[in-house]
C-alpha cells in the first residue's frame, strides 16, 4: 500500500481494522536468546520508502520495545533518518516520496498501521511524538512553546495549561533552569536548553513514542550529556526511538540498536549484544570502526 | 625581496604580465564605479530638487497662512482666505485604511494560498495573473470603478451617486495586493521549515500551523508588505479622484463624496495662478503627502529590521 501526499489532516476519527494483536514472539525470543525483549509499541514490516526514484529504504522489519530506548545507528545517508520519519509519517512533508509497508503502532489497546487509508494524521502525531535535529523552538516564549500542542488540541483552562507546562518542563530537566523566565523568548535560551525545550513541547502532548533524530548532533558535550541522562529517565515512560550517529552514544542510552547499511537494517539485537558480539559481519565492521 | 622581483622583470615572468592586466582591470573597474557613483548621485540630485521644488512655494505659503490652520483647518476656500486642508488629509487617510481594510484580508489569504497551499501548477498561473494587476494602469482602475463599481454602489445603496469612501477603498485595495501579496509570501516563505515541521509534528493541523507559527513567524515581514501598500494607496491619484467624488469636506460616510490630498491637487492644479496662496497651498499639500509616505518608509525600515533580528535571534 503506498501513500501519496500528505492529505489534510480530518475529524474523521481512526475507524479501521486492527491488523492482529497477537502477542508476538520478539526476534530475539525467535532465535532462542535468554532475554526476551518487552512487549513493541511500534512493530515495522517490511517498511520501503523511496524518494523519486530512489530508494531510501527497503523491506525493514522491526520491532520497537515498549518503554525503552531504540537507538539506530549507521553512516550517513543509510537510511536511519528516513525510517524514524517513517514512523509518524513525516517523509511524506517532502514530495515524491513513497512510503510500502506497514507501520504498525500500538493504538487504543490494539496494533494499528499507521499507512491504512483514512488514519487521523493529527491523532498519530499525538501518539508518536518527534524531536529534530536542530533545535527548532517557535519564535514565542519558553512556556508558550511548551502548551503549543495541548492548545492546538483543545486544552484551554489556564491552570491546567501552566501544570501540563510545569510537568513537562520537570521531565524535560529543564524546569529549574526555566521557572524565573517562562515567558522569556526561547530563543534566548541555550542551544542545549532549547532542545530541552522541544523535548519537553513533545512531551507536552503526552505521546507514547518519542522519536529523536540526532538530537544531540548540534549540541556541546555538557548539553549531550543531560539529554543522554534524560533518556534514561524517559524511557520509564515513553517508547524512544533515537537516530544516533555515535556508537557510543547508542551504548550510554539504548537498550536495543538496530544498524542500518544502505537502506537496509542490517541487524538489530540488545545494544550489548551489538556491540560486543554482532551476528553480521557488517555490523561488526561498523561498532569496531573499520569504516562509517 | 625587490632582489626576486628584479630577477623575475629581467625575464618578463607572468607575474609581470598579470600586474599589467590587473592594472588595466583597475582602470576598467574606476570607470564602471565612477559610472554608478553618477547615476546614485544623480538620484540623491533628484529627490533633493524635488523636496525644494515642493517645499519653496509651501514655504512662501506658511509666510502667509499659519502651519496650523494649514493641517487642521476644517475649511478649504481658497477664494476666501481659508487653507485648511483636513478634509483633504481625512480623506486620504480614510481611503487608505478602506484599502487597507478591505485588500489586507484579500492579500494575506492569497499570500498564505501562494506560499503554503497552491500546487506548483497552480501558482504558475496565479503569479503572473497578479503581477498583471500591477501592470494596470490606474486610470483604467479608476475608469472600471467609475462605470462599474460606483453605479453598482448607487444601485444597492439608496445613495444619490455611489461615489465615495467604500469606492475608493474598492479600488485601492485591489490596486495594493500585488504588492502586497508578493511581498507577504515572501515573508511567509522565509519562515524556516524545521519550526514548520515542529508544528506538525506536535500533531497539528496545516491550518492550525500556518496560523499560530508561520504567520506570527512571518508577522513582521507582513507588516511591512502592508505598510508599503498603504504608502502606495496613500499616492494613488487618477483611480482615487474618478470615483471618490471629489467634495471638500470631511467624510462623514462612506458613501459620500469626498477628496483627498492627490485627487485636490490634481484637481485644481490647472486653475490656480502660479505663486497665487492656492497655488502654494497645493504644494504644501504634496509635501504633506511625502512627509507620510517618508514616515511610512521608515516605519518599513524599521519593521524590516526586527524582522531580520528576529530570524537571527531564533537561529
Amino acid at each position: 500500500m503506498t501513500t501519496e501526499t500528505m492529505s489534510l489532516p480530518t475529524m474523521v476519527p481512526p475507524a479501521r481494522e486492527a491488523t492482529s494483536a497477537a502477542p508476538e514472539t520478539t526476534r530475539a525470543a525467535a532465535r532462542g536468546e535468554t532475554d526476551p525483549e518487552p512487549q513493541p509499541a511500534v512493530r515495522v514490516r517490511d517498511l520501503s520508502v523511496t524518494y523519486g526514484t530512489t530508494l531510501g529504504i527497503k523491506g525493514v522489519d522491526l520491532d520497537l520495545p515498549e518503554r525503552s530506548v531504540t537507538a539506530l545507528i549507521g553512516p550517513s545517508g543509510c537510511g536511519k533518518s528516513t525510517f524514524l520519519r517513517a514512523l509518524n509519517r513525516m517523509n511524506e512533508l517532502f514530495p515524491g516520496v513513497a512510503t510500502s509497508g506497514e507501520v504498525l503502532v500500538r493504538w487504543d489497546g490494539r496494533f494499528q498501521d499507521i499507512y491504512a487509508p483514512g488514519v487521523d494524521l493529527v491523532e498519530l502525531r499525538k501518539r508518536v511524538g518527534m524531536v529534530f535535529q536542530r533545535p527548532n523552538p517557535f519564535p514565542k516564549s519558553i512556556v508558550e512553546n511548551v502548551i503549543y500542542g495541548p492548545r492546538r488540541h483543545g486544552v484551554t483552562d489556564r491552570a491546567l495549561l501552566a501544570e501540563a507546562a510545569e510537568e513537562a518542563l520537570r521531565q524535560a530537566a529543564l524546569w529549574d533552569e526555566v521557572k524565573d523566565k517562562l515567558n522569556a523568548p526561547a530563543a534566548a535560551l541555550s542551544g542545549g536548553q532549547q532542545q530541552r525545550l522541544c523535548i519537553a513541547r513533545a512531551l507536552a502532548v503526552r505521546p507514547d513514542v518519542v522519536l529523536m533524530d540526532e538530537p544531540t548532533a548540534s549540541l556541546d558535550p555538557i548539553s549531550t550529556g543531560k539529554i543522554e541522562d534524560l533518556l534514561g529517565k524517559l524511557s520509564k515512560d515513553y517508547t524512544i526511538v533515537i537516530v544516533t550517529h555515535s556508537l557510543q552514544q547508542a551504548a550510554r542510552v539504548s537498550e536495543k540498536t538496530a544498524f542500518f547499511l544502505n537502506g537496509e537494517l542490517v541487524e538489530a539485537a540488545p545494544t550489548l549484544q551489538m556491540m560486543t558480539n554482532p551476528r553480521d559481519r557488517r555490523t561488526e565492521n561498523y561498532v569496531t570502526g573499520r569504516f562509517g | 625581496m625587490s632582489r626576486v622581483s628584479t630577477g623575475r622583470t629581467a625575464v618578463a615572468t607572468p607575474a609581470a604580465v598579470r600586474t599589467r592586466i590587473r592594472g588595466r582591470r583597475r582602470d576598467a573597474g574606476a570607470i564602471w564605479r565612477g559610472l554608478f557613483f553618477a547615476s546614485a548621485i544623480f538620484l540623491v540630485i533628484s529627490i533633493a530638487a524635488i523636496m525644494v521644488m515642493i517645499g519653496r512655494p509651501a514655504i512662501a505659503l506658511f509666510a502667509q497662512v499659519r502651519p496650523w490652520a494649514f493641517l487642521f483647518g476644517r475649511v478649504w476656500a481658497p477664494e476666501h482666505g481659508l487653507y485648511g486642508v483636513l478634509p483633504f488629509f481625512a480623506g486620504s487617510l480614510a481611503a487608505t485604511g478602506m484599502a487597507l481594510l478591505i485588500g489586507g484580508p484579500l492579500g494575506l489569504a492569497g499570500a498564505i494560498y501562494l506560499a503554503k497551499l497552491a500546487t506548483p501548477r497552480a501558482q504558475r498561473v496565479m503569479r503572473p495573473a497578479i503581477q498583471l494587476l500591477a501592470g494596470i494602469p490606474s486610470v483604467v482602475y479608476g475608469w472600471v470603478g467609475l462605470t462599474a463599481l460606483v453605479p453598482f454602489i448607487r444601485r444597492h445603496s439608496g445613495h444619490v451617486t455611489g461615489f465615495g469612501l467604500l469606492a475608493a477603498g474598492i479600488v485601492l485595495g485591489v490596486m495594493v495586493l500585488p504588492t502586497f501579496i508578493s511581498l507577504a509570501e515572501d515573508a511567509l516563505r522565509a519562515v524556516p521549515q524545521d519550526i514548520e515541521h515542529g508544528s506538525l509534528a506536535l500533531g497539528t493541523t496545516r491550518w492550525q500551523t500556518i496560523a499560530h507559527v508561520i504567520i506570527p513567524a512571518a508577522w513582521p515581514g507582513i507588516a511591512a508588505a502592508g505598510i508599503l501598500g498603504l504608502a502606495r494607496a496613500i499616492g494613488e491619484t487618477m483611480a482615487v479622484q474618478m470615483v471618490l467624488g471629489n467634495s471638500p469636506v470631511i467624510p462623514t460616510g462612506l458613501i459620500v463624496p469626498a477628496s483627498t490630498l492627490t485627487s485636490e491637487i490634481v484637481l485644481e492644479m490647472g486653475s490656480t495662478p502660479q505663486g497665487s496662496p492656492a497655488n502654494n497651498a497645493l504644494f504644501a499639500m504634496g509635501l504633506l503627502l511625502l512627509l507620510v509616505s517618508l514616515g511610512l518608509i521608515v516605519a518599513v525600515r524599521a519593521t524590516r529590521r526586527e524582522a531580520t533580528a528576529g530570524v537571527r535571534e531564533a537561529h
